[in-house]
């Protein structure tokens, strides 16, 4: 499977020729110092253009990018800790939902994400992270037990959608997720959330509602995805540049209307090109937010979450 | 009574069809093809007569089946959409949207009785963008649920919202569901009912969020109800759905609403509900035999 989006491949080989003159170098074989130096200029140059200008639909595809860090990857880095807690204790458990006790920064907190799978196996494994009703059932008994003991939430989202299925419907997926989002918005307790790939409509929102809304550089929150707007628009799938366009569904375009509070940057290149520093960048981040609002009053906090939301929208008064 | 008699529904998508009334003298029900007479039809709430089929009805007739003689009182009705994203055609929808369906905008809510019992309510309306929810339903919701907490009234809200969030306003749309959702959670905590009808059809994001949220969820017969659309699923799964998938007699089989009645039975019942919720004694009205 090709790795590199077609975009990022000129730098990526480039870097590859820089990385194979520095071994021979090394090896002494011949100096290359020169050349290695042109080439990283060059590179350097070529990284500002590329990522500078990103269109909305490149950012999808880095949303996307098959090396992308998921969930467990950030878990792994961010946390000192991680106990990993299955089932909803109705029917299953979902493993495109992923959920446990975990200690960052000199805290506990409970964490819940979506979790996508990097290979064909992995991927049925995790349902190409899409949840059935049990997944959202899941992290509602997560939240529970962290309101219980007062620890706060973080949620990773990165969907593309609920699980459209018959068994999903069945089970109820519509009363999971809004019975979800009824808890979330009267939780009484911090909940920050992070969109750290894709956010794909109500299946993202399911575990979606927060004190603090955290977006990554290069992640993608919107009500519909942009293939399937396209459908709706121009009845093909193949307009999604177009309808990534129009949806305004990067975090640049949600900061100012303030459905996010806060880009978290990048490594250069996207998450997937260094996953230390992509999660040390998203922990940062979050411990500066939880640091702010974890000392509030419970009843004050589930105020304000809902004074937020009941803020959103726009409209006008004829 | 043909009322009682179950629809037999052919494919999944019999009922999605155009089923608003047409402007002629009969109409053709489009479940069992029964020719109608259309007065006679309109004196039935629009329900076959022949096989108990119920014909898609817009806000007005809803108000009129379920709510107390002329005790309706419309609020809200200035809010209305902009075009946040300047979405390709959005205002054309709008406008035709407000054409079709004679209001400006998805839901009309107010306050109003039924079975004398004082209640706030809300109506989605198929004709306006297939009932979806964008920021201006959102808040006129908001802002009627918020008035029943400060009332201490019921809530009632009738879906038919196939369009689920509105795709027209991006993000906006999805957050509604949040914010409908905040509203929802202070009625809870004051302890107040929340009445939640479910017509043909209520999909998407209106379904994940206020309209499953009801302490009672009341869904009239045949409708189509449920969160992904039944050609995703297709698309998806890459086979056939059941017979009846998603409708509303699946739903009651899947635990997932409290009761299917034909439309008649909606005011009867819903007074009897709330009274039993409330602890009250009353009257309680006859069924909906005929609009006037």
């Amino acid at each position: 499977m090709e790795k590199w989006l077609p975009f990022e491949k000129p730098l990526v080989e480039l870097e590859k020729k820089i990385s194979d003159l520095k071994s021979f170098t090394k090896r002494g074989d011949v100096d290359f110092s020169d050349e290695i130096r042109r080439l990283e200029r060059k590179a350097q140059k070529m990284q500002k253009s590329i990522y500078s200008k990103l269109s909305r639909w490149q950012r999808v595809e880095l949303a996307r990018h098959p090396l992308r860090p998921y969930t467990l990857d950030y878990i792994e880095r961010m946390t000192d800790s991680f106990v990993e807690l299955h089932g909803d204790r109705r029917f299953a458990d979902d493993k495109a939902i992923v959920g446990g006790i975990a200690k960052i920064d000199n805290r506990s907190v409970v964490i819940v994400g979506q979790q996508k799978g990097r290979n064909t196996k992995e991927k049925l494994y995790r349902n190409f992270g899409m949840s059935n009703p049990e997944g959202y059932r899941k992290a509602l008994r997560l939240f529970r037990l962290a309101e219980k003991f007062s620890l706060p939430v973080i949620c990773l989202v990165d969907t593309p959608g609920a699980y459209p299925g018959i068994g999903a419907e069945e089970r109820g997926q519509a009363e999971a997720i809004a019975y979800n989002l009824l808890t979330l918005v009267g939780l009484k307790t911090p909940i920050i959330i992070n969109i750290i790939g894709e956010g794909a409509s109500g299946g993202a929102l399911g575990i979606g509602i927060g004190d603090r809304v955290l977006m990554m550089e290069n992640a993608w929150y919107s009500v519909i995805s942009p293939e399937g707007c396209s459908a709706i628009l121009w009845k093909t799938r193949e307009r999604k540049m177009e309808a990534a366009e129009v949806l305004k569904l990067t975090a640049k375009d949600l900061i100012k209307i303030k459905v996010i509070d806060e880009i978290v940057e990048e490594p250069l290149g996207g998450a997937h090109r260094d996953y230390d520093e992509a999660a040390h960048l998203l922990k940062k981040t979050i411990v500066q937010h939880l640091s702010e609002i974890e000392n509030i009053e419970r009843d004050e906090l589930v105020l304000h979450r809902q004074k937020r939301f009941a803020g959103m929208g726009e409209f006008f008064i004829k | 009574m043909s009322w009682f008699k179950k629809p037999k529904f052919g494919g999944i998508l019999t009922n999605a069809k155009k089923t608003d009334m047409p402007d002629n003298i009969w109409s053709k029900c489009d479940n069992c093809g029964e020719i109608l007479y259309r007065t006679e039809l309109d004196r039935n709430l629009s329900v076959c007569s022949h096989c108990g089929f119920h014909f898609r009805i817009g806000h007005g007739k809803y108000i009129k089946i379920l709510l107390d003689e002329n005790s309706f009182v419309e609020k809200y009705m200035t809010i209305r959409s902009s075009d946040p994203l300047d979405f390709p055609d959005y205002r054309k929808k709008l406008r035709k949207g407000e054409e079709r369906a004679g209001i400006p905008e998805a839901i009309v809510v107010g306050t109003g009785k039924i079975g004398g019992i004082d209640i706030a309510a809300g109506f989605s309306d198929f004709g306006f963008m297939a009932g979806s929810m964008g920021s201006a339903f959102g808040e006129k919701l908001y802002r009627i649920i918020m008035d029943a907490v400060e009332l201490k009234v019921p809530m009632l809200i009738v879906s038919a919202s196939g369009g689920g969030a509105r795709m027209q306003e991006g993000i906006l749309s999805l957050m509604q569901m949040a914010k409908t959702s905040a509203a929802l959670d202070q009625l809870n905590k004051a302890g107040l009912p929340f009445i939640s009808i479910l017509t043909h059809p209520t999909m998407g994001g209106v379904m994940a969020s206020f309209s499953s949220l009801g302490d009672i969820i009341i869904a009239e017969p045949g409708a189509l109800l449920g969160f992904a659309g039944p050609r995703v699923i297709q698309e998806t799964i890459g086979e056939d759905l059941p017979d009846g998938f998603q409708r509303s007699e699946f739903q009651l089989n899947h635990g997932m609403a409290d009761m299917v009645i034909p439309r008649k039975e909606l005011r009867p019942t819903v007074t009897l509900i709330l009274q039993g919720l409330l602890n009250r004694y009353g009257e309680v009205p006859e069924t909906t035999e005929k609009s006037e």
